[in-house]
C-alpha cells in the first residue's frame, strides 16, 4: 500500500500533463507554442502507452513467459544466436530500425501544420507502430526467430509468405530511388554538401582498411576516427566551396543522379568489408550521437514553433505534395508511426538474440517508441522555420514558379511571407547558392536543426556548419540504406531466379553477383531518374508510393499478427492488432485509390499521365506519361498482392473461427529457461 | 550515498560501453576469438569477417 499509492500519484500526474500537453498543442491558435509541448506530449503518451497499454498486450494477447526458453538461449551458437542482455539489444534493434524515414516523412507532412503530423505519430505510435513491432517480434521469437515471409507462409499459407516476398522487393525498390531522390535534392548546385558526402566514401575506405590491416577489432575506435575525419571533411568543403575548386564540386541533378547509382552498383558488388561494413559503422555512430544533441537541444534551447497547429492546405492543395490530410498526412509520417520495414528487423537479427520472452516488451515496444521521438524532433525542426521559409524551401519550381522572386510572391500570396532577399541571407547564413526548391526534406531538416542549433551555439557564424553537419548526416543515413538495400535487393533476386536457372543463385558466383546488381540498381535507378525528370520535383510522386508500400508491408505483418492471434484462440484480445489493420487498410487503399484515380492530376497518375496526353507538347512528354502510368501501375500490384494476402488471412481465420480447421500455431515446443529463476 | 552515485554512475558507463561494443561487432567478435581460442591478430579478423560477412550482408538497414 505504502509503495502503490505514490506510484498511482505518479502516473496520475504524467497522464495528466501529457493530456494538458496534447490540449496545448491542438487548441492553441495564432500563436507561437514552445516545442516543449511536442516533447512532452509525445513522452507522456509513450510512458502511459509503455506501462499500461504494452503491458496489457504482454499479459492478456501474447500471455508472455519468463519461464520460456528463447531461441538465443537453446540455439546459442555464439553467431547469430546469443542470449544478451535487454539494454544491449535494445541499442541494436534500435540502430537497425532508425533511417531516414523518421526525419523525412514528418518534415513533409509540416505542410499541414504541426499539429496532425504529431497526433498521428504519437498515437500511431502508441496503437500501431509499437505494438507491430512488439507482436512481430515475439512472434519471431516462439519460432526460432523466423523472418516474415516464413511466418507469412506457415501461418497463412502459400500465398502469404510470395506476397511478402514480392511486397519486400517492391518496397526496397521504391524505399532506395525515394531516398536517392532525396540525396540527389540536398547535393544539387551545392559544391560544400557534395564534397563532404563524396569525402565519406574513401574515409569509408580508409577504415575498412585502418580495421582489418592495422587495429583488428577496435570498430569503436575505428567508428570514432572515421567521425572526426567526417567532421574535418565538413570544414573541407567550407573551403572548397570558397575556393577555385568549387566548380568541380558543384553538379546538375542527372549528373548526381548517375554518380549515385554507380555508387550503389559498386557498393553492391565491393567487398563488403571494404565499404559497406566501415560506412554502416560510421553511419551508426554519426546517427546515435546526433541524434542525442539534437534531443538534448531541443530540450535544452526549448525553440518556438512558427508553423501553426493547421495550414490552409489540410484541402489538399498543398505545394510539397499534393493531397488531403487522409489518406496523405498518414502515408507520408510512415515510419515515424508504423513501419512495414521494422517487422523485417524484428523478424531478423534481435529475435536471435532476446535473452528471455519477458524483454520482448521493452525492446520491440520501446524502441519503436523512441524512432517516434526521432519523428517528433523531425516535425520541430520543420516547424520551428518561419512558414514561408519552409514552403519556399521545399516547394518544387513547377508549383511556386522557377525564378526567386516568382516563388516568394506566389507563396507570400498564400498568407506566408517570404521575400527572396530573405531567401538569399538564409542561403548565405548556411552556405549554400539558393534553398528555393530544395525539395526532399532533408535541406528544411538541416536548416531547421541549424535554426535551433545557431539560437545559442555560435549564432549565425556557426549556422553553416551546422545545416552541413545535418545534411552529411542524412546523406551519410541514406548512402547507407542505398549500400545495405541494394545487396538485400540483390541476394533476395538471386534466391528468387536461383529457383529457375540455378548458378544465379550462387551468391559467390561473380557474373550473378554483376547481374543481379545492375537488375536491383537499374529498377531503383529509373524510378531516381523519372523523380529528377518530373517537373513536380519528384517527391510529389516518390514518397507517397513509398509511404503506400511500406504501410502495405505493415498490413501484410500485421494480417501475419492477427491469422496467429485467432489460431491460439485469444479472440477476445484480436482488437490490439485487428484495429491497427484496419486502419491501415482503410489508410493505404484510400491513398492507392486516389493516386490512381484522382482527377486532379496534381494527386492522380492517370488524370496526369491524360492532361499531359492531351496538351501534346513533345519533348520528355512520352516518357513522363509512361512513368505515370508504371507508378500507376506499380500501386495496383502492391494492392492487388496485399488484397490477397487479407483474403487468404480473412479465409483462415473463418475456417479456425468455425471449426472447420483446428486451431494450431507453428510454435517452437516449450523448454523451461535456465535463466527463468534469475533477477530480470 | 555518494559511493552509491558514483557505483550507479560506473554500472552505467559500463552498461553503455557494452551496448555500443555490441552495436558495433566488438562483442561479436570477442565471442568468435573465445570460442576458437583464438588471439586477436589481422587473419583472425579477416577469419571472423570472412563468416560474420555473410549474415551482414543479408542484414537491412531500415527507413
Amino acid at each position: 500500500m505504502s509503495r502503490t499509492l505514490p506510484r498511482i500519484i505518479l502516473w496520475i500526474g504524467v497522464a495528466l500533463l501529457g493530456a494538458l500537453s496534447l490540449a496545448t498543442i491542438a487548441f492553441r491558435r495564432g500563436e507561437s507554442i514552445s516545442a516543449m509541448w511536442l516533447v512532452l506530449a509525445a513522452l507522456c503518451s509513450y510512458a502511459v502507452g509503455y506501462r499500461f497499454y504494452s503491458k496489457f498486450v504482454a499479459a492478456k494477447l501474447l500471455a508472455l513467459d519468463g519461464m520460456r526458453a528463447t531461441p538465443a538461449e537453446r540455439l546459442d551458437n555464439g553467431r547469430d544466436f546469443v542470449p544478451t542482455n535487454k539494454w544491449v539489444v535494445f541499442g541494436h534493434h534500435f540502430a537497425a530500425i532508425a533511417g531516414p524515414g523518421p526525419l523525412v516523412g514528418p518534415v513533409l507532412a509540416a505542410q499541414f501544420g504541426y499539429l496532425p503530423g504529431t497526433i498521428w505519430i504519437v498515437v500511431g505510435a502508441v496503437f500501431a507502430g509499437c505494438v507491430q513491432d512488439f507482436v512481430i517480434l515475439l512472434f519471431s521469437v516462439r519460432r526460432d526467430g523466423k523472418s516474415l515471409t516464413e511466418m507469412a507462409r506457415e501461418e497463412i499459407g502459400r500465398v502469404g509468405g510470395a506476397v511478402a516476398f514480392f511486397a519486400v522487393m517492391a518496397i526496397i525498390v521504391i524505399l532506395l530511388g525515394a531516398v536517392a531522390l532525396i540525396v540527389v535534392n540536398a547535393l544539387k548546385g551545392s559544391p560544400w554538401g557534395t564534397f563532404t558526402i563524396a569525402a565519406t566514401i574513401p574515409i569509408a575506405i580508409l577504415m575498412g582498411v585502418y580495421l582489418r590491416h592495422l587495429r583488428p577489432g577496435k570498430v569503436l575506435e575505428t567508428s570514432a576516427l572515421g567521425f572526426v575525419l567526417v567532421l574535418l571533411a565538413i570544414f573541407g568543403g567550407q573551403w572548397v566551396s570558397q575556393s577555385a575548386y568549387a566548380g568541380w564540386f558543384t553538379f546538375s541533378a542527372p549528373v548526381l543522379a548517375i554518380a549515385i547509382i554507380v555508387y550503389g552498383f559498386s557498393a553492391s558488388a565491393l567487398p563488403v568489408w571494404l565499404l559497406l561494413a566501415p560506412r554502416d559503422y560510421l553511419s551508426t555512430f554519426v546517427k546515435l550521437g546526433t541524434i542525442s544533441i539534437l534531443a538534448i537541444g531541443i530540450v535544452a534551447l526549448r525553440p518556438s514553433l512558427h508553423m501553426p497547429a493547421l495550414t490552409r492546405f489540410v484541402d489538399g492543395s498543398g505545394p510539397v505534395f499534393a493531397g488531403s490530410i487522409f489518406p496523405f498526412a498518414f502515408i507520408t509520417i510512415a515510419c515515424g508511426a508504423v513501419s512495414g520495414f521494422h517487422s523485417l528487423i524484428s523478424s531478423g537479427t534481435t529475435p536471435k538474440l532476446i535473452l528471455r520472452e519477458t524483454e520482448t516488451r521493452m525492446v520491440g515496444y520501446g524502441a519503436m517508441a523512441a524512432e517516434s521521438f526521432v519523428a517528433i524532433m523531425a516535425m520541430i525542426a520543420a516547424c520551428v522555420l518561419e512558414p514561408g521559409v519552409y514552403f519556399a524551401i521545399n516547394a518544387p519550381a513547377g508549383v511556386v514558379g522557377a525564378t526567386p522572386a516568382a516563388a516568394a510572391q506566389t507563396i507570400s500570396s498564400w498568407g506566408f511571407g517570404v521575400t527572396s532577399d530573405q531567401m538569399a541571407m538564409l542561403a548565405k547564413h548556411v552556405g549554400e547558392q539558393t534553398l528555393f526548391n530544395r525539395t526532399g526534406g532533408a535541406p528544411a531538416f538541416a536548416v531547421g536543426m541549424a535554426h535551433i542549433f545557431s539560437g545559442s551555439l555560435g549564432g549565425t557564424a556557426l549556422m553553416a556548419i551546422w545545416y552541413h553537419f545535418a545534411i552529411m548526416f542524412e546523406a551519410l543515413f541514406i548512402l547507407t540504406v542505398l549500400d545495405a538495400g541494394t545487396r538485400v535487393g540483390r541476394f533476395m533476386l538471386q534466391d528468387g531466379l536461383g529457383h529457375v536457372w540455378k548458378p544465379i543463385g550462387r551468391t559467390s558466383w561473380y557474373p550473378s553477383i554483376v547481374a543481379t546488381s545492375a537488375i536491383v540498381v537499374s529498377m531503383w535507378g529509373y524510378f531516381l531518374w523519372a523523380g529528377i525528370k518530373d517537373p513536380l520535383g519528384g517527391i510529389n510522386t516518390m514518397w507517397p508510393l513509398f509511404g503506400i508500400s511500406n504501410q502495405l508491408l505493415a498490413t501484410v505483418a500485421l494480417c501475419v499478427a492477427t491469422t496467429i492471434v485467432v489460431k491460439s484462440g485469444r479472440i477476445k484480445y484480436v482488437f490490439v492488432t485487428l484495429m491497427p489493420l484496419c486502419w491501415l487498410v482503410a489508410v493505404t487503399f484510400t491513398a492507392s485509390y486516389h493516386k490512381v484515380f484522382n482527377p486532379n492530376p496534381r494527386i492522380g497518375f492517370l488524370s496526369h499521365a491524360a492532361q499531359l496526353t492531351a496538351s501534346g507538347k513533345g519533348g520528355d512528354t512520352a516518357r513522363l506519361i509512361f512513368n505515370d502510368r508504371l507508378d500507376a501501375g506499380v500501386t495496383i500490384v502492391l494492392v492487388v498482392l496485399v488484397v490477397m494476402v487479407l483474403a487468404e488471412s480473412l479465409m483462415e481465420w473463418a475456417r479456425v473461427l468455425s471449426g472447420k480447421k483446428q486451431a494450431r500455431v507453428t510454435e517452437a515446443p516449450f523448454v523451461r529457461s535456465k535463466f527463468a529463476g534469475e533477477e530480470v | 550515498m555518494r559511493e552509491r552515485l558514483n557505483r550507479n554512475a560506473r554500472e552505467g558507463f559500463s552498461r553503455l560501453m557494452e551496448t555500443l561494443r555490441e552495436i558495433f561487432d566488438e562483442g561479436a567478435y570477442a565471442r568468435f576469438l573465445r570460442s576458437r581460442g583464438l588471439a586477436n591478430s589481422r587473419n583472425a579478423y579477416a577469419l571472423y569477417l570472412r563468416e560474420s560477412n555473410a549474415m551482414r550482408e543479408r542484414r537491412p538497414r531500415c527507413c
